[in-house]
């Protein structure tokens, strides 16, 4: 096999606290291929999102490194377009001035004005936004507004592109709508996708593969499983094929079995420490 | 209840959407009905207790003025600047005159024309208050927004700089106006002045009393935009200059407006509080030499420039307002 695409080594992570360092992310190695449709799971607050930013560039990474085509990763750039949860456009342009602002930017000199306008339009016809695209972010719904996110961070033409559950705020129909659009879009384009998710259908849809996470402290790699689904991939005759049934049950242990977490109501502190000794408590098995 | 059914059959068949917007449109009528004859009747009931409260007061200059006093000497203010103006007019008219038959006898001589030479009369002062004002508040503005937003990028240097902003705020415009007319007659010197010393002390006084609200704001908005933007700021690799204005300067631009609306509202009335103490043209000036006047008609007519001073005031932060929702995205 050829050199990986992207590749994370000896990831560690750690925060400074009042109480001193908090270890986040253990030892996180990951090789991605070029078009592969990685999705990240595990419980809230195992540390899939500081991974994700670490690979945007957002964040630095305390120990180790990431590599992208050969390239060292320390600072963000738009070869590694960031679709967040909350759609983060700008409330002040309109959906065509949103997607403006990225081509402007990235394609300043390699396009033409006339080239850009049209690539922008593209963009916004591949999420079926063309429509609404003199509305402010505020004139239009969630879904909407999300589609506009992922028009935006395609735009860039991406080697990697990176989603902090995009869907995750969405409501459920809206949700399964977007998550069609995507696989069409993924279809077409070939990106390479690494996607934040807690919901276990949407891995096991998207994905070509699920990395699963331990619970932190010092998360790491719990298990790497392979979808071997063909595509284009239906939910519904999906829904009862034994191999998706299978796969949906792989993840569905390793989070409640193996990382199980008890999440209590209470204040988030007390929680933390809950978790912390929970993962004392379960940490043989999810080595095993 | 056959009434009730009546009704609304016969909505159903004239088209129920009529019968609603006409409802609607009468609620509208009420509603601004509401909006201009309650005000209305404030104002009625405060002329008439000030009616007949003003009498009662007893001064060294008279009774106090009432409202129908005050129309009056506003319709005589008013009198004295057409008055003047015409006299200004005919001023000029003589000139030119003289000038003309000068130049008949000697085409090579020199004339001059001299401008009137008498007092700024009501209307003057407020032109020369509004432009005192204006250039004060637009100068505070271009130090304020500007350091507001590197001071809301910028952690260190705010906490550098937040203790001196917190002393400087409260400090009244009276204690600022001798240091700033000392500094602007011992540095503005110049053999063909293009402003009057006057002039620049009541502005930069106006200035360093009004920046304080504009610059705060800013810099609360600049450091509270949405850090999911300023990743999206730092993924496109946005230039400083670009990212201050394409996403910095919009994303505060509505608390920046509440702070120039608080700043615009302080310049007004420092402005009057400076013009007074400093005798420079404006409308401060002309409510202390009515006091200094002392006739029986001089406090009607500070009353008369004490409400113009406040519709001014009013119709200022009106005009803010619009700009506002022009400008801001969120309005």
């Amino acid at each position: 096999m050829s050199k990986p695409h992207l590749e994370l080594t000896g990831v560690e992570m750690s925060f400074d606290t009042p109480k001193g360092s908090f270890i986040a992310l253990g030892n996180i190695n990951l090789k991605i291929k070029k078009g592969e449709f990685v999705s990240l799971i595990g419980h809230s607050g195992c540390g899939k999102s500081t991974v994700l930013n670490i690979v945007a560039g957002l964040l630095q990474a305390t120990k180790g490194g990431c590599i992208l085509d050969g390239h060292e990763i320390n600072s963000p750039g738009p070869e590694r377009a960031v679709v967040f949860q909350n759609h983060a456009l700008m409330p002040w342009l309109t959906v065509y001035e949103n997607v403006e602002l990225a081509v402007q930017q990235v394609f300043r000199k390699s396009m033409t004005k006339q080239e850009r306008q049209s690539w922008i339009h593209h963009n916004l016809e591949l999420v079926n936004m063309a429509h609404a695209a003199n509305k402010r972010p505020g004139e239009i719904s969630g879904g909407m507004a999300q589609r506009v996110g992922i028009a935006r961070a395609l735009a860039m033409k991406p080697s990697v592109l990176l989603m902090d559950e995009p869907f995750g705020a969405l409501d459920a129909l809206t949700r399964a709508h977007l998550q069609d659009s995507l696989m069409e879009i993924q279809q077409e384009l070939n990106n390479t996708v690494i996607m934040i998710t807690h919901d276990v259908d949407e891995a096991v849809l998207l994905s070509d593969r699920i990395i699963m996470m331990t619970n932190g402290p010092a998360a790491a790699v719990g298990e790497d499983l392979y979808i071997d689904l063909k595509r284009p991939r239906n939910r519904v005759t999906l829904a009862d094929d034994p191999t998706y049934v299978h796969y949906r049950q792989e993840v569905l242990k390793f989070l409640y079995e193996k990382q199980r977490k008890l999440e209590s109501i209470t204040p988030r502190r007390n929680n933390q420490t809950t978790g912390t000794n929970m993962h004392k408590d379960t940490a043989p098995a999810a080595k095993a | 209840m056959s009434t009730l059914m009546n009704t609304s059959s016969r909505i159903r068949r004239f088209g129920g959407l009529k019968a609603l917007t006409d409802r609607f449109t009468g609620m509208e009528l009420a509603r601004t009905g509401k909006q201009l004859v309650l005000p209305m009747v404030g104002i009625l009931v405060f002329l008439g207790f000030w009616h007949l409260a003003a009498p009662q007061v007893n001064t060294s200059l008279g009774s106090f003025p009432g409202p129908v006093q005050v129309w009056e000497q506003s319709g005589q203010l008013w009198q004295e600047h057409i008055n003047q103006r015409e006299r200004a007019d005919k001023f000029v008219i003589m000139q030119e005159d003289r000038n003309a038959r000068i130049l008949a006898k000697n085409p090579d001589a020199e004339v001059k024309i001299r401008s009137y030479p008498g007092a700024p009369t009501f209307v003057d002062q407020i032109a020369t208050s509004l432009i005192t004002v204006m250039a004060g508040f637009l100068l505070a503005t271009a130090i304020a927004v500007p350091l507001g937003i590197v001071l809301g990028l910028n952690r260190h240097l705010q906490a550098a700089i937040n203790p001196l902003i917190q002393i400087f705020k409260p400090v009244s415009p009276l204690a600022w106006l001798p240091l700033v007319t000392m500094v602007v007659s011992a540095t503005y010197v110049s053999e063909d002045p293009m402003f009057e010393k006057s002039f620049l002390t009541s502005m930069i006084t106006v200035t360093l009393c009004s920046l304080w609200p504009t610059l705060i704001n800013t810099g609360v908005g600049v450091a509270a935009v949405n850090p999911d933007l300023l990743n999206v700021s730092r993924v496109l690799r946005l230039s400083f200059w670009t990212h201050v204005m394409k996403v910095v300067l919009p994303s505060s631009i509505p608390i920046i407006f509440t702070g120039l609306r608080v700043s615009l509202g302080i310049a007004w009335m420092v402005l009057i509080a400076a013009e007074m103490l400093a005798q420079s043209p404006g409308l401060g000036k002309f409510v202390w030499d009515e006091f200094q006047n002392g006739s029986s008609q001089s406090l009607s007519r500070i009353m008369a420039a004490v409400l113009a001073i406040g519709f001014i005031g009013f119709v200022l932060d009106r005009i803010m307002l619009t700009l506002q929702k022009k400008i801001a995205w969120n309005e």
